[in-house]
């Protein structure tokens, strides 16, 4: 089960063209959580906003499809969506809220969900959580020696990050420069290394760039909700869809980098457990 | 007798029904009962006998089991037996009255080791009950009264306090400052369907017994597991925690030792199985 239990997988991309401008691939968080807002299957959505600092998120509360699309596009460090959750119930009064999160912070939301300590009254009132694939993030600190340093752009400069074909990318407004993933090595953040989830295995569904072409994201629907969520929002023509079995470069790829994030950090979680260190899978 | 043996006959799974229903019903033949009374009596029998304990704690653990309004009337008048407590049942206990026997105390508070009426009360429920449960934070891990220093009315002698474990065996933990409703009617839940996967972790945080927001730091960051997710601050009930650069930040002024963060991490036990069959994944 290397990319967790699933209804569907297909290649898709938002039909708006706002959206599609400023995504990061297929626009499918913003384009959904739009959706889902205009719909009032949700009344609000936590995604990580625009901070003080350029490409240091902070999360936010999005309560317009105006807030949702401002939010849009990848920021390769910290914004620590989970903690807005209980904010936008109690001082924003969101009764059916949504969220975007990688998978480390799906599963902070979901063992909240199932154990519920000492949290009150948050646990049932999150309706859609769309999961993001995710390989590892980065301290801020590490994105500017990538860009700074490494680069030699200023942060200000840069209008996207990327991540892709064994490269980390910056775009700025008439450049686009790379350096290969082996210099962006041993600046992620540890915990990563521990991370058994590549796909967002427990969220409603799940998606990211791999296996799909430029622009297109790869859609994996889970829970009931999730599928039923996302099919309605493409019965009512928010998204365009392909056949995985259509698109280059596929599926394989996804499932190829999924196995090897889990035997790469199952062998550092071996280690650690030799080396006496805790872990909690 | 182990505890898991305690707690199968406690939810009457060893306690063969069948077996003893058909002497009732050979009973009931002669005096005429019909077959529904003899269930109802039955089932009445295999209700468990639940006591309420209230020790240096304040009243917040209570409030919020009682704010499980849908299912309260149902759950005090037909699932269980309250045969034990100053506030949910008007009984009290002295020489005169003996404690009555009970499958499960739930003791709120901490204790107090310069009360003697505590002290011999704690003894007591130690004997007269099959589990013992330290319920909220108080119990469990001491929480604010970690902070008491004596000198104050109405009893200034009253200085020292510690979680129930320290003196008495404890058989599961529901820590909260106070345990959210949703969290308490889960436990019961699981306790009468007798969900033992469902109160593991419940049974392993019985050693829990002293906490702080700085087990973030220390069990969690210091480790090389935290991921910047959120999930402790959005958890804290006081406000103590912030997040700064990913990383969490305690605030050690607002900090009551509940122990809910570092319980609601994702990094410090993963109930993977859990999470994936409330999901239906
Ligand atoms: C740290 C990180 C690593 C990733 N690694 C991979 C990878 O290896 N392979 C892959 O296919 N995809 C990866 N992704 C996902 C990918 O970059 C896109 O975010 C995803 O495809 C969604 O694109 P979209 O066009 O549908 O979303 P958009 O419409 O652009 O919306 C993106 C949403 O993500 C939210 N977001 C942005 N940054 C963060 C963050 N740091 N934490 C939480 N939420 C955030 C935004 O608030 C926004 O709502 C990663 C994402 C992150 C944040
Ligand atoms: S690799 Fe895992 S732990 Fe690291 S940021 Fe991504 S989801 Fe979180
Ligand atoms: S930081 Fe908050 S949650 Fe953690 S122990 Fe302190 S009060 Fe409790
Ligand atoms: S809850 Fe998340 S942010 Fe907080 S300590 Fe644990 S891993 Fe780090």
């Amino acid at each position: 089960m290397v990319l967790g239990t699933y209804k569907e997988i297909v290649s898709a991309r938002s039909t708006d063209k706002q959206i599609q401008k400023v995504s990061q691939d297929g626009g499918i968080v913003t384009g959904l959580l739009a959706f889902a807002l205009e719909e009032k299957i949700i009344e609000g959505a936590v995604v990580a906003g625009p901070g003080e600092d350029f490409w240091k998120p902070e999360p936010m509360v999005a309560m317009s499809a105006d807030e949702i699309i401002a939010a849009a596009g990848t920021k390769y460090t910290f914004s620590p969506n989970v903690m807005m959750l209980k904010k936008a119930v109690r001082q924003y009064g969101i009764e059916k809220l949504g969220t975007v999160a990688i998978p480390c912070q799906t599963m902070g939301i979901r063992k909240m969900q199932s154990y519920p300590f000492g949290v009150r009254f948050l646990a049932d009132k999150i309706k859609l959580l769309v999961g993001i694939y995710c390989m590892e993030n980065f301290p801020f600190a590490s994105l500017e020696t990538f860009i700074s340093e490494k680069m030699g752009v200023n942060p200000e400069m840069v209008e996207k990050m990327d991540i892709g074909k064994g490269k980390f990318w910056v775009y700025t407004q008439d450049d686009v420069l790379s350096i290969p993933l082996k210099e962006t090595h041993g600046y992620e953040q540890s915990g990563c290394n521990v991370c058994l989830d590549y796909v967002a295995e427990l969220a409603d569904l799940s998606t990211g760039s791999v296996g799909s072409p430029d622009g297109w994201s790869t859609v994996i629907t889970r829970t009931d909700d999730g599928n039923s969520i996302f099919q309605q929002a493409i019965e009512a023509g928010a998204f365009e869809t392909k056949d995985m079995a259509n698109v280059k470069p596929g599926l394989d790829l996804l499932k190829k980098l999924s196995a090897q994030k889990k035997d790469k950090n199952q062998k550092t979680i071996d280690k650690r457990k030799e080396m006496g260190l805790p872990v909690p899978f | 007798m182990s505890l898991i043996a305690r707690i199968k006959q406690f939810l009457g799974f060893e306690a063969k029904p069948d077996k003893e229903a058909k002497p009732d019903s050979a009973k009931s033949a002669d005096t005429g009962a019909s077959k529904q009374e003899v269930e109802k009596v039955a089932e009445e029998n295999a209700k468990p006998r639940i006591g309420y304990i209230h020790l240096s704690g304040c009243t917040g653990d209570i409030i919020s089991l009682s704010e499980n309004y849908d299912i309260l009337a149902e759950l005090l008048t037909n699932m269980v037996d309250i045969v034990y407590g100053h506030t949910l049942a008007d009984v009290w206990w002295d020489d005169e009255n003996p404690m009555p026997e009970m499958d499960l105390a739930l003791v709120e508070g901490s204790v107090c080791l310069q009360d003697e009426h505590s002290l011999h009360e704690l003894m007591e429920v130690r004997k007269k009950a099959a589990m013992v449960c330290a319920f909220g934070s108080c119990s469990a891990t001491g929480c604010f009264t970690r902070f008491s220093r004596g000198g104050q009315q109405a009893q200034p002698a009253h200085e020292s306090f510690v979680p129930i474990a320290d003196l008495v065996k404890v058989d599961c933990a529901i820590p909260g400052c106070p345990p959210s409703p949703e969290i308490i009617a889960k436990t019961v839940v699981a306790l009468i369907n007798g969900d033992m996967d469902y109160l593991q972790p419940m049974i392993d945080l019985a050693g829990m017994t002293e906490a702080c927001g700085c087990d973030l730091q220390t069990k969690v960051v210091n480790q090389a597991l935290c991921i910047g997710c959120g999930t402790c601050a959005m958890a804290c009930q006081t406000r103590a925690l912030d997040m700064t650069d990913g990383r969490p930040e305690l605030n050690t002024d607002r900090c009551v030792k509940c122990g809910v963060c570092y319980v609601q991490c994702p990094r410090s036990w993963w109930p993977e199985e859990q999470v994936k069959k409330d999901l239906g994944l």
